[in-house]
């Protein structure tokens, strides 16, 4: 047993440190310190300057853009980005398309898709769910039909976060109708702006467009946009999840929220004093924080596994749970710290604008960041399926 | 021992929720909530009409002399109907005040127009430090002559940017946390001084921020006895808890049998949601979340309604109740709808929404429990 980093993992720590310091645009710091929402371009200038340093596809092999880096120098790597409150990274492309297409891709589609994704230059989203298939994923219905070299696809995908900005999305589609519903599924690259191709945006309960409606009415998709077999995309949407829950239970950004929290109950008034007088809400603020240390050492448990050569198995499922339960009960602690200054709404243009707000500097988000965070144990497999996993996988019932 | 409602009681429920399931349509509402002045006044005329704005108030103030029972059943309905409009800032908490304090000349003045609807008034209690306590007040009100000069700043007063006159609570005498001390004043939000920024809150009302600056009011704008309104305004805060704990259930209620309905119908695995049994027990549980608050509710009516010593106590173990079973009956009934629950499209979000705001709204579940204790 050892807890501590190694001599040269400090070194590494310092060196992403002062790199961020020094590389971090302030225009966008301000951003997102601020709660002020950031654009695409945000997005993508804030990438582009990890791309441009070789630490944007840090989990890819070396070969194709990867670093190379050790489990735990990943893992120092996450820490120091979110402690920096750094646009969280796009996934689509970097950690979803981009191992799909160098584990199952040819050659051709490494040399066609992999750059755009590394250099930020294109932009993809995903098409998994449908409107009748959520949690029974392999039930999906878009169909692709073969004519010639091309596909012709119908279908409706739904839940596809940035599909508004995104150039390409990579589709579970039905190839075949089989008896066992996970056969007769392919993995499909389409062009976002082939005819037929229509985004309709969904509005969630906290006013924001993240997600959408994408209908596919008569596509046509070269075959050469499929990648690995026909009839083969079960196995890499399973992939894909795998790779999918590494990661979603956020725990770098929980440290930093949770610190930020501690801060706040310092500067919130109340009566003659300030919240962190307020024992009961101080009791719930430790509470949450013993839950949060022992889902970081689990997840640390697991990396060290992973780093003698094991694979994020089932315990992926375990981090999910864990991570999406403390990202809500924080987001909901926040909410309870403000008081009535949790209420007031606002607009996109008033946060950009910075005069409308009402309240302590950081509520106007707060209320919206916990509706929004209802999503976090819906999506990714939601926590229910998560749990069945566990039951089956690792408890063997 | 009997849980019954009267029949006038039943006769007003049935009113309500007649109005709610016929007239009160969630688009309607949707479009409604989008406009500058945030509600319907073709509504709040009808709810004049049908007598329900003059239910609290006595037969000599122009009312129908009724009870905590009668504000229970018009809130818990108008609850399941997502009812925006302002009853609880005009009716209950403005209305409140000026009748149990009020001169002759004020009541006369201000009762009969809340009553038929023709005016709005709301009651700027909260300031930022305050949270949710009610003696806790900076805004000052110091003696001028024949008049009394007002400065300070209000939090978050529901219901704002419509009032024709605004009850402010300021400190006449004593130190920030003194219950001795607190005097209210009926103002004039066009007066000099005043200055309001309107908004909308996150459940669909509207809500404003007030800044008093050297505000000159007459003395006979003074409710109530000087340095003397806190325990008229607990009483009227405390009744509006009640309330709105009554339309917290409402909510439950609907959330619950909304959530119900859809997992018999959305299909996963070949299978309706409902015969998943890890589902139905968490259904199993909001519904006891429900009735336990139910029960609360209930209890907490009666014993108002007979001025129990206890009253207080039990409006405090009711609105802790409504905070626990709020966050679990609203998260839970998101979760069961899946993605469509997160959506602005469906009406179960905005329940959610309106369930967590009643979470804080006159105290949360830590500030009830403290209470309680202390009761």
């Amino acid at each position: 047993m050892n807890l501590s980093f190694s001599e040269e993992d400090l070194k590494f720590q310092d060196e992403v440190r002062s790199f961020i310091a020094e590389n971090y645009p302030a225009d966008i710091k301000n951003k997102m310190d601020n709660g002020i929402p950031v654009s695409k371009e945000d997005i993508q200038t804030w990438q582009r300057i990890l791309s441009k340093k070789g630490w944007f596809a840090v989990n890819w092999p070396e070969e194709y853009g990867g670093t190379g880096w050790s489990i735990t120098q990943k893992h120092i790597f996450q820490n120091e980005l979110a402690d920096a409150n750094t646009p969280t990274l796009v996934p689509f492309g970097v950690s979803m398309c981009g191992p799909v297409v160098y584990t199952f891709g040819t050659q051709e589609q490494k040399d066609r898709f992999l750059p755009g994704i590394i250099n930020n230059d294109v932009w993809w989203c995903q098409g998994y769910s449908e409107p009748g298939s959520g949690s029974d994923l392999a039930s999906l219905k878009t169909k692709a039909v073969k004519d010639g070299d091309h596909y012709i696809v119908n279908g409706t995908k739904t839940w596809t976060t940035m599909a508004q900005h995104a150039d390409w999305i990579f589709c579970l589609v039905r190839t075949e109708t089989t008896d066992i519903k996970q056969q007769g599924i392919s993995f499909l690259l389409i062009d976002m702006k082939t005819p037929g191709v229509e985004v309709k945006p969904i509005i969630t309960i906290d006013g924001s467009h993240e997600v959408n409606m994408v209908y596919l009415d008569n596509v046509k998709v070269p075959v050469e946009n499929l990648i690995g077999e026909e009839g083969a995309g079960w196995n890499i949407a399973k992939f894909l999840l795998a790779h999918e829950r590494t990661g979603i239970g956020g725990i770098p950004a929980l440290k930093r929220e949770i610190r930020r929290l501690r801060e706040i109950t310092s500067e919130l008034p109340l009566g003659e004093g300030f919240l962190k007088d307020d024992e009961l809400f101080m009791d719930k603020l430790n509470k949450l924080e013993i839950d949060l240390l022992a889902a970081e050492y689990s997840e640390l448990r697991t990396l060290a596994a992973m780093s003698k050569g094991g694979h994020p198995g089932p315990e992926s499922s375990i981090l999910k749970i864990k991570g999406t339960d403390l990202q809500q009960g924080l987001s909901d602690l926040f909410v309870e710290a403000l008081g009535y200054y949790a209420h007031p709404f606002m607009s996109e243009d008033d946060l950009i604008s910075n005069e409308g707000r009402i309240g302590p500097d950081f509520a106007a988000n707060v209320m919206p960041h916990y509706l929004n965070y209802r999503k976090v144990s819906i999506y990714g497999g939601s926590n229910e399926i998560q749990r069945n996993v566990i039951a089956k996988a690792v408890l063997g019932i | 021992m009997d849980f019954s409602l009267s029949e006038e009681q039943l006769l007003l429920k049935d009113s309500i929720t007649t109005f709610v399931d016929k007239d009160y349509l969630f688009d309607v509402r949707q479009k409604n909530i989008k406009t500058e002045l945030g509600y319907s006044s073709d509504f709040w005329k009808t709810f004049a009409d049908l007598g329900w704005l003059g239910m609290p108030f006595s037969e000599a103030d122009g009312g129908y002399n009724g009870g905590p029972i009668d504000l229970m059943v018009i809130m818990e309905s108008l609850g399941r109907g997502l009812v925006v409009e302002p009853y609880i800032p005009n009716v209950v908490l403005a209305g409140g005040l000026v009748s149990r304090l009020g001169s002759e000349e004020q009541k006369q003045e201000l009762l009969p127009k809340i009553i038929s609807g023709e005016i709005q008034m709301s009651v700027a209690f909260s300031e930022p430090q305050s949270r949710f306590d009610l003696n806790d007040v900076i805004t000052s009100a110091k003696k001028d002559g024949d008049n009394y000069i007002l400065d300070g700043y209000k939090a978050v007063v529901m219901n704002g940017p419509s009032s024709n006159s605004i009850v402010v609570v300021a400190r006449t005498s004593g130190n920030q946390l003194d219950k001795e001390g607190l005097s209210l004043f009926i103002v004039d939000p066009s007066s000099k001084g005043v200055s309001l920024r309107n908004y909308s809150n996150v459940d669909g009302s509207k809500a404003s921020e007030i800044t008093l600056e050297n505000v000159s009011t007459p003395a006979s704008s003074l409710l109530g006895n000087e340095g003397d309104a806190f325990s008229a305004l607990e009483e009227v805060i405390d009744l509006a808890t009640l309330a709105i704990s009554a339309e917290a259930v409402g909510i439950m209620e609907k959330m619950n049998e909304i959530t119900l309905e859809y997992t018999k119908t959305r299909e996963q695995f070949g299978e309706t949601l409902s015969s998943f049994q890890a589902l139905q027990h968490r259904m199993v549980d909001t519904f006891m979340a429900y009735e336990q608050t139910k029960s609360l509710l209930l209890m907490c009516a009666a014993k108002l309604t007979d001025k129990s010593d206890d009253a207080k106590k039990a409006v405090s173990a009711l609105k802790y109740q409504v905070g626990i079973a709020a966050k679990h009956v609203g998260e839970e009934s998101v979760q069961l709808h899946g993605g469509m629950g997160v959506t602005d499209e469906t009406n179960i979000g905005h329940y959610f929404k309106r369930l967590t705001t009643i979470r804080a709204i006159f105290g949360n579940t830590d500030y009830h429990l403290k209470r309680y204790s202390a009761l």
